[in-house]
């Protein structure tokens, strides 16, 4: 398992009778951003305890850099930084003194160098300026930034990311991404977890996608696209007309902005073919298109739509 | 060679030098930002200003209405002898307004993290989760010894500002020098540290039990009221002797000549069990534990 950076295989947990999070084999490329994607309550954050040490799996087995985990925490850990379900900092220390104190624990960080990197790790982040208040008057997104950095004092084998763009403005969500890019470009895998796929899936290589606990999609961005066929979108005014003639060629329309969409299988007849049937029942029609799925559609479509948390 | 071994090797371009050390430190840095952190709180010295505030109330009270025969133990002495006020602030101390204050730090150890959600960073670091555990603790011990000081040489300092101080007329009657008083005074307040470190014990067993710390403060502060209410009920003279608490006022052995070490050792022995048992305890429960803050 040298090739991965995090490999489990039927990682589980349990609270109470429970599954949360229900065999999962995860298998994240080293040097790869990986996307861990999922509606909140999928079993993200519980999967990613589990990575660190935090929380112990009810079954399963997990490597971490090569290490099974957490048995060899010790060492795996000084080289993975972290953001694990938001920031967390002592309220009454600056942000400098909250980062000098998380170095303290990392036995491997050198204590010549902490005051250095502290600063480097705040000035990565845009946080220099206010590195000497008090956490307590920081900002939704400054204490994000400051979590950030905490996850960049020492040199980073691997990074993880629980939600990092959250409170962040558009401009912090961006500097995020780039930031994101430039780790990646050193070397460092990346394994970023959102719930929001638009926000991250620019700068991702790879990405898994969670339901209920579970693993339903994981590969290449490329692997994860193929999955769902290309889609036929017709703008017109005549919807009901347009679906009822797609529904002669097999096509399961549904109403979408402007018209109707469908799925194009690959069986279906080509798409000038349909156009001209379009046209010659009198559709009047204003657009067609065939597109291939976006990510975001294969997210919907298997991680199911609406707000309901599922249990 | 594989060519996912080859992946694995891909160098690796990094932005500064010396970021990662070779080997483990010995780990020192995480006690040191532990007791800086603790002393850099607006808490902490909230707290030795109460503990403080005993010494100079009883002084100041003494000097205004000329001292009475009732009252705890030294209470008389102190218009005669000022260093008195600081024996006498120890005796009134001792069982409540120190303990309190323990139960607050230690209490706090754990379940503070805990409740700040910078538990799960410093179990992340890796601080490693004995080694967190002894931190703490050792930064309990440390503020033991602190406030224990803080109620003596507050005494002290205000004994000397408001009364005559001199030669010191132990127990036992024999006289002994200023200096050899205030060796004393160390020595009971050495005694007084040692039986706080069991409480200490139960408060970080009780911290790793709760993400809540204000819970783990109360409990370990009422569990050493109980002890001491306890240790009031004759029907429980089997019972006396294992409670943490019993031997605290033994420090007025210590102001006898020669000094007699039995109660110190009794007292030693009886917190090394505590020690050994809810330090046990601790350990057991937060080595497995499911951080979940």
């Amino acid at each position: 398992m040298t090739d991965a950076a995090i490999a489990t295989s039927g990682l589980t947990k349990r609270f109470r009778s429970r599954a949360v999070v229900d065999g999962l084999d995860l298998h994240v490329p080293r040097g790869s951003v990986f996307g861990f994607l999922g509606p909140n309550g999928s079993g993200k954050t519980t999967t990613i305890r589990m990575l660190l040490g935090l929380i112990s799996p009810s079954a399963g087995a997990i490597s971490v850099l090569g290490e099974e985990m957490p048995a060899r925490g010790a060492s795996v850990l000084p080289r993975v930084g972290a953001l694990v379900e938001g920031p967390a900092f002592a309220p009454y220390l600056s942000g400098t003194a909250n980062l000098i104190r998380r170095d303290t624990a990392d036995r491997y960080a050198p204590g010549a160098t902490r005051r250095a990197r502290v600063e480097a790790a705040l000035d990565r982040v845009g946080l220099s300026h206010a590195a000497g208040k008090h956490v307590r008057a920081y900002s939704l997104g400054m204490k994000q930034r400051l979590g950030i950095a905490g996850a960049l004092l020492t040199d980073r084998d691997l990074l993880v990311l629980d939600e990092p763009t959250n409170g962040l403005d558009p401009q912090g969500t961006r500097e995020v991404r780039t930031l994101v890019r430039s780790l990646a470009d050193e070397g460092t895998t990346v394994f970023v977890s959102s719930h929001l796929l638009a926000e991250i899936e620019q700068v991702c290589t790879h990405a898994a996608i969670m339901r209920a606990g579970r693993l339903v999609a994981q590969g290449s961005l490329d692997d994860l696209r193929r999955g769902s066929g290309p889609r036929v979108a017709v703008e017109t005014p005549d919807a009901s007309l347009a679906a009822s003639v797609l529904a002669r060629f097999g096509l399961d329309a549904e109403a979408a902005a402007g018209g109707v969409e469908a799925a194009l299988p690959e069986d279906a007849p080509p798409a000038e073919q349909l156009a001209a049937a379009l046209v010659g029942e009198g559709v009047r029609l204003r657009g067609f298109a065939v597109r291939a799925s976006s990510l975001e559609e294969r997210f919907v479509e298997l991680t199911g739509e609406g707000f309901d948390v599922e249990q | 060679m594989s060519s996912s071994e080859l992946t694995a090797a891909a160098p690796v371009k990094r932005t500064s030098v010396a970021a990662r050390r070779e080997r483990p430190s010995g780990g020192w840095a995480l006690l040191g930002s532990e007791i800086s952190v603790m002393f850099r709180r607006w808490r902490t010295y909230a707290m030795f200003g109460a503990l403080a505030a005993v010494p100079i109330l009883i002084a100041v009270a003494v000097r205004i209405t000329g001292g009475s025969s009732r009252g705890p133990a030294f209470l008389s002495d102190i218009s005669s002898n000022g260093l008195f006020v600081a024996f006498t602030a120890l005796v009134v101390c001792v069982p409540l307004f120190l303990p309190l204050t323990i139960g607050v730090v230690a209490g706090d150890t754990i379940a503070g993290e805990a409740s700040h959600g910078t538990l799960r960073y410093l179990v992340i670091a890796p601080a490693g989760r004995l080694r967190l555990l002894a931190v703490k603790y050792a930064g309990c011990a440390v503020f033991c010894v602190a406030a224990a000081l803080v109620v003596a040489v507050a005494g002290a300092l205000i004994g000397m500002l408001l009364f005559p101080i001199g030669p010191v007329t132990l127990l036992s009657g024999v006289q002994v020098s200023l200096g050899e008083a205030y060796l004393r005074m160390l020595l009971i307040a050495l005694y007084i540290v040692v039986s706080l470190l069991g409480l200490c014990t139960i408060g970080l067993f009780l911290s790793t039990l709760t993400d809540v710390p204000v819970g783990a403060m109360a409990a370990t502060a009422v569990l050493a009221v109980i002890a001491q209410v306890l240790d009031q009920l004759p029907q429980l003279d089997a019972l006396h002797p294992w409670l943490f608490s019993h031997y605290w006022l033994g420090f007025g052995d210590f102001l006898r000549d020669p000094i007699s070490w039995d109660s110190f050792g009794q007292n030693a022995l009886l917190q090394l069990g505590y020690i050994a048992v809810f330090g046990a305890l601790a350990i057991g429960r937060f080595t497995t534990k499911d951080i979940l803050s």
